[in-house]
């Protein structure tokens, strides 16, 4: 709370004011726009490694914004009205994929899909060709998801359409980690100084990746957990903490969040079998019993239930998995809102 | 064939430790004076400012032909070379179909030839269609003008095989010359192993897989007492390995190339295909560790890798874009800003690592100016400044990653066999006809 | 240190050097007696049963909004709702806005369909606002009537909309008048810069 000083007009602190959910006491005119540079001027999200915490914020506060668009009868908002939003998903995924078409349907923006599933790719092209082919149709926003890591930051490079990461390979998912930071202070309250556990095969994980970039910005503290063939050492350089034994990591956390575990990596041999995965990094309700009462379970979907999750545990009280679901339609409405309005300027 | 004085230039011959301003006389195709010479002549060449070479040697070469032409082709790689000082080259066996036999050989060379623009040493594969099983025929494949042999773009897995070519190629006093990747360990990797490919997300390929291949090559070379030539050392640990074996006595070299002198791992993360290469960019100990090596003479040639790749080819994603960087026609300007101006080694010694050094690993009678010898001659602006520019190189490839950068350090003039083959436009005024 | 308190209806008060010259109108009192008034005409002007809601129009829209609630508990004893719009969606100069647009959280969890709303902002002038606020309302249901509530109307409209209640109307060359509020400015105060 600042004094107001002689060289500036005086714009006095706010005193405190009835708690009005979602208000923030940032001093305003009328007219809606704040004192200050932008939160965000950014064309595109390929990253969070990028962000700044105040961004990050800034995303969130705004998700809270258009969460409240999905409880209306009518469930819609012009924000992208006249606008076209393309999903490019060359890897496949089909809730990513509706997650965003909801939420560009709900800005009123017109939809394309475009996934490999369906013979809309065209077989051969680079994909530097189809998204400038893409492009070419007037497509505003374009939504990537690719297994090439670094990916969409390529593809900024080549086109002029704003670009939102979907997921790159085993390198970011910026929307996910977003979506579970919203969940983590929709539940908690805030983020920073937490304990967060991200448990499962972190290596291949660009959900991982992202949420150790956003969670640590914000002001938490992170552990990933898995076999040491799943977590190698490296991963101390981008700031968490590795550990083996779940068992000794459980109490102390306030927030676990499970990761799937895939099947390929059962072929190559990292691990001997999911058996002796779930016996050593499986949250079972044993294991449950011996967190922190008000522990908070996440898990992005889709579950392996009794493998990496109990189904007990998935379907409980403390999971918040579908949660995690209905705000990632939110996130993803602020993520394209504020990409649009950073590049209607220059347009 | 014309008579040609070279007058006024800094003569450099490493191999009588020349260094001094003096004169040199061309004819017939050979050196024929040097220091006070004959001053009647054909064509007068003032080389005042600049250093005057021996023609510079590239041993490790791409030239895409036989089989992808459109990448690259014996002449426009000829062309390159000449316009990066080089008077000879040795090209590598990975084409196709691969040079693993007498046929290819004679094949290459002939297109050499053809080309006229500079001398062309094709290397054999070591096995049969470099599928890594059988032999294939080096004896025919030295007689018919193979320099060595290598596996390059891969090494040779199989610790039997490699055993066994090592035997083998005494016969033929002809060097093996080593990719080191162990494939299983570098898996799908295209970067660096280590806690940048963790954060970028790109599997990585660690200095284990090169180290790995070279430990055991270095036990299976001091059984053999082959020759065997270490390709694009890139780690620490290796460059050690390399210096040890050598200390006791082992017929090992090895080159190292510019951009491994000059740019590490953290070039990545743009996600830039022009800085995806095999072996991987390295940190900075690892390129302290070559440059020491460089110094100490550990490592004795310098060479370019040149990769050629088409520019559809290289515009794609990181993980799907092919290995390669060329290097023809920058090599010159990057050792410079590597090795020169930061004051590691002086023109002499650099002289030396791109025209003796090489020369020596390969067998060749080149890479000096001593009279009766091949009139290669490459003359050397140290001082020239020009902008990297791969739309106007001789090469049809274009990934570079020093695209628009000023660098110091050009081949203006490069003779091969008495003949000039190449000659920067500004020079044109020193030629008197 | 706030301006311009207590010292009602002054004329070229210049705060400090190099501050730019603020003419206050009007402070508290005279802001508490208009929305007492505003209040009261309100009351009289609903019809005898009818449901009121009041709705405020972010920012301050939403504390002028709370205050004639606090004052029209005599009229809907049994409580008034009470919701907050954001229009920032809604506005026609959005994609003008860029980077500078943002969104705050709207609040309207009651059903309008049966109410007379009342929107509620601290100044109109273009009437832009409460056009966006208009078609923002929509979108919750229709409403039976409403009824727009304004401290100050500065008649510089570019459309045809008109408050039903205000606290003062200034003169067209009157200059860009200016609203602050104890809840988010710190002093209560109706100023001319």
């Amino acid at each position: 709370m600042k004094e107001a000083k002689t060289r500036e007009p005086a714009t006095p602190a706010a005193p405190p004011k009835p708690k009005v959910k979602g208000s923030r006491s940032t001093s305003r005119v009328s007219t809606g726009r704040p004192k200050g540079r932008p939160a965000w001027h950014r064309q595109h999200l390929l990253g969070i490694e990028e962000l700044t915490p105040r961004e990050i914020v800034h995303i969130l506060d705004t998700a809270e914004g258009f969460a409240e668009v999905s409880t209306r009868s009518i469930k819609k908002v012009p924000a992208l009205r006249g606008k076209v939003v393309a999903n490019l998903f060359i890897e496949d995924s089909t809730r990513t994929r509706t997650s965003f078409s909801l939420a560009a349907q709900r800005l009123s923006a017109d939809v394309l899909d475009f996934y490999s599933q369906g013979s809309s790719l065209s077989k051969g092209e680079s994909v530097r060709d189809t998204a400038r082919n893409v492009e070419a149709m007037g497509v505003d926003i374009m939504v990537l998801r690719h297994s090439a890591a670094g990916a969409a930051h390529y593809l900024a490079r080549c086109v002029n359409m704003c670009i939102v990461n979907a997921g790159d390979g085993q390198h970011e998912h910026p929307t996910q980690a977003l979506l579970d930071a919203y969940t983590i202070r929709e539940n908690k309250g805030r983020i920073e100084g937490l304990k967060v556990a991200i448990v499962g095969d972190i290596a291949h994980s660009r959900v991982a990746r992202s949420s150790i970039w956003c969670l640590q910005k914000l002001g938490a503290e992170v552990t990933v957990v898995g076999p040491t063939t799943l977590v190698p050492k490296g991963f101390t350089s981008m700031g968490a903490r590795v550990a083996h034994d779940f068992d000794e990591v459980i109490p102390d956390m306030d927030v676990i969040n499970m990761l799937r575990v895939q099947g390929e990596r059962l072929e190559s041999q990292l691990f001997p079998s999911l058996h002796e995965y779930t016996w050593l990094f499986g949250m079972t309700p044993e294991r449950l019993q011996r967190a922190k009462p008000d522990v908070l379970i996440m898990h992005p979907g889709p579950i392996n239930r009794g493998i990496e999750l109990a189904s007990e545990v998935a379907d409980g009280p403390q999971s918040s998995i579908l949660r995690q679901v209905t705000n990632g339609l939110a996130v993803r409405m602020a993520v394209l809102f504020l990409v649009n309005q950073a590049a209607s300027t220059g347009r | 064939m014309k008579t040609i004085v070279i007058k006024n230039g800094r003569v450099i011959d490493p191999s009588c430790g020349l260094d001094q301003v003096c004169d040199l006389r061309l004819a017939e195709g050979k050196v024929q004076q040097v220091g006070k010479v004959d001053h009647t002549c054909d064509r007068t060449i003032d080389a005042q400012g600049l250093i005057v070479a021996p023609g510079l040697i590239d041993i490790h070469v791409h030239l895409r032909e036989p089989g992808q032409t459109e990448l690259e082709s014996i002449e426009t790689g000829s062309a390159a070379a000449a316009a990066g000082g080089f008077t000879t080259v040795a090209c590598m066996p990975n084409t196709d179909p691969p040079l693993d036999d007498e046929a290819a050989i004679e094949f290459v060379i002939r297109q050499g030839a053809r080309a006229n623009l500079c001398n062309v040493l094709p290397v054999g594969a070591i096995t049969k269609d470099r599928a890594g099983k059988e032999l294939a025929e080096m004896g025919r494949m030295a007689r018919a003008g193979a320099v060595g042999f290598s596996e390059d773009g891969c090494g040779v897995a199989s610790p039997a095989v490699m055993r066994r070519a090592l035997q083998y190629v005494t016969m033929f006093d002809k060097p093996i010359m080593q990719h080191c990747e162990t494939s299983e360990i570098a898996g799908d990797g295209v970067m660096n192993g280590g806690p940048t490919a963790i954060r970028l997300g790109l599997p990585g390929l660690p200095a284990m897989a090169e180290e790995l291949m070279l430990q055991r090559d270095l036990t299976l070379v001091a059984a053999a007492g082959a020759r065997y030539h270490v390709q694009h050392v890139t780690t620490a640990g290796a460059v050690e390995m390399i210096r040890q074996a050598r200390a006791s006595g082992q017929r090992v070299t090895a080159e190292v190339t510019p951009h491994h002198l000059l740019l590490t791992e953290a070039c990545v993360a743009t996600y830039d295909s022009n800085y995806k290469v095999k072996p991987p960019l390295r940190t900075a100990q690892d390129i302290a560790a070559c440059i020491k090596g460089v110094r100490d003479g550990t490592i004795t040639a310098l060479a370019s890798d040149h990769a050629p790749h088409s520019v559809a080819g290289k515009e794609l994603e990181f993980q799907r874009a092919p290995f390669g960087i060329i290097g023809l026609e920058t090599a010159l300007a990057m050792y410079v800003r590597a090795l020169i101006q930061p004051g590691h080694i002086d023109w002499p010694q650099l002289i030396r690592l791109m025209t003796l050094g090489p020369a020596e690993i390969l067998g060749l009678d080149k890479g000096t100016l001593q009279p009766g010898r091949d009139a290669d001659v490459t003359l050397i602006d140290p001082q020239r400044t020009w902008t990297v520019d791969p739309a106007r190189f001789r090469s049809k490839a274009r990934n570079c990653p020093w695209n628009g950068e000023e660098v110091t350090g050009r081949a203006v003039l490069t003779i091969v066999a008495g003949d000039i083959k190449y000659c920067a436009d500004a020079d044109q005024g020193r030629i008197n006809h | 240190m706030p301006r311009g308190v207590g010292l009602g209806r002054l004329a070229g008060y210049p705060a400090r050097a190099k501050e730019k010259l603020v003419q206050v109108l009007y402070g508290k009192p005279e802001i508490d007696q208009a929305l007492r008034r505003m209040a009261r005409q309100i009351g009289e002007a609903m019809p005898p049963g009818a449901d009121i809601a009041v709705i405020g129009i972010r920012s301050r829209g939403e504390f002028l909004a709370q205050r004639l609630i606090r004052l029209l508990e005599t009229y809907q004893p049994n409580g008034i709702p009470s919701g907050v719009l954001d229009i920032t969606l809604y506005r026609d100069d959005l994609a003008e806005m860029g980077p500078a647009a943002v969104l705050r959280e709207t609040l309207i969890d009651f059903p309008i369909s049966d109410k007379y709303v009342v929107l509620v902002d601290d100044v109109i002038y273009t009437g832009r606002s409460v056009r966006a606020a208009l078609t923002a309302l929509a979108e919750f249901g229709r409403a039976k009537a409403t009824r727009l509530a304004v401290l100050v109307d500065r008649p510089a409209r570019e459309l045809p909309i008109q408050p039903d209640f205000f606290g003062w109307r200034t003169q067209p060359n009157d200059g860009l008048v200016e609203v602050k509020l104890e809840e988010t400015d710190g002093v209560d105060a109706v100023e001319l810069p």
